[in-house]
């Protein structure tokens, strides 16, 4: 007997951009991976702490970006030590005045602080933190020693 | 710092009521609507969002924002942990009110934006009298 795998990826699907369809892909990606208990790179899980984060690397850096929309920078503390990165702070909602009636309240504020290990040494001096638009993102530059070198070779 | 400790919330996708022209996921930002007399105010959580690239739009009762969003990772960068999406935002509302369309503010700070939405003329509350004879 044959038994064909069945690939979303490779039938004819692919060449539509069914955006519905591909929604639809990452939803039962995510209820599989609740109940296998296992995680796959773009799934939303995460570690379960609070900010999710999206750590990438180029061969200089590596970046840890974090999505804080309406954290100011003074409330954010960011530390490295040896090689953790801890990120902690505080969203805070200023209230809105007396006689407000709310329709919706779906924002909360509250405090955060994570710890994530990095995955290469980084230079700890060359740190630096920027957040844009309430996107967060600390670059960490790679330690001279694990940093790819190229070794020129010389003609006598 | 407040005891209350922040939950991760998984971001939340849009129902695709319509198709896009650009693949990807599609969020819903979390909101705080709430009024203050004649002014009715919507606060939205989307981050990565610059001001010039967000669209707000009011027709008859329904409010529709849209933004897009910049790439936040370069080319060059491959990812070793990959917890959240990015995608542009969409989410609509019906507004209870009428609303005034030249009076609407929009601001953007830290990946919130905040809507005033000043209620038209004859939305707003009049007391009626009752007169005895």
């Amino acid at each position: 007997m044959v038994t064909v795998k069945w690939r979303p990826g490779l039938s004819g699907w692919q060449r539509e951009p069914l955006s519905e369809m591909n929604r639809l892909r990452r939803e039962m990606d995510r209820i599989w991976d609740s109940l296998s208990g296992t995680r796959r790179s773009g799934s939303i899980s995460g570690a379960g702490v609070f900010p999710p984060l999206n750590v990438s690397e180029d061969v200089e850096n590596v970046y840890v970006r974090a999505e804080l929309p309406g954290v100011a920078a003074e409330d954010m503390e960011i530390t490295t030590k040896d090689n953790n990165l801890v990120i902690k702070g505080e969203r805070k909602i200023p209230t809105e005045g007396e006689n407000v009636s709310y329709h919706r309240r779906e924002r909360e504020s509250g405090s955060f602080r994570r710890i994530i290990s990095l995955p290469t040494q980084v230079d700890n001096e060359g740190v630096s933190a920027v957040c844009r638009n309430g996107v967060l993102t600390v670059t960490l530059p790679k330690a001279a020693k694990v940093k790819p070198r190229q070794v020129e070779v010389k003609s006598d | 710092m407040s005891d209350k400790e922040l939950q991760v919330r998984g971001k939340q996708e849009a129902p695709a009521d319509r198709e896009q022209t650009r693949p990807g996921p599609v969020f819903m930002p979390a909101v705080d609507i709430f009024e203050s007399g004649d002014v009715i105010t919507l606060l939205a959580d989307v981050p990565g969002v610059s001001s010039d690239r967000i669209n707000i739009d009011v027709r008859e009762d329904q409010l529709t924002i849209t933004a897009e969003i910049d790439p936040q990772k370069s080319e060059e960068e491959r990812y070793l942990l990959h917890e959240y999406e990015t995608g542009m935002y969409q989410r609509a509302f019906s507004l209870s009110d009428r609303v005034d369309q030249s009076k609407i503010s929009a601001t953007m700070k830290d990946g919130v934006l905040r809507l005033d939405l000043p209620k038209a003329e004859k939305a707003k509350p009049r007391r009626i009298e009752v007169k005895t004879d």
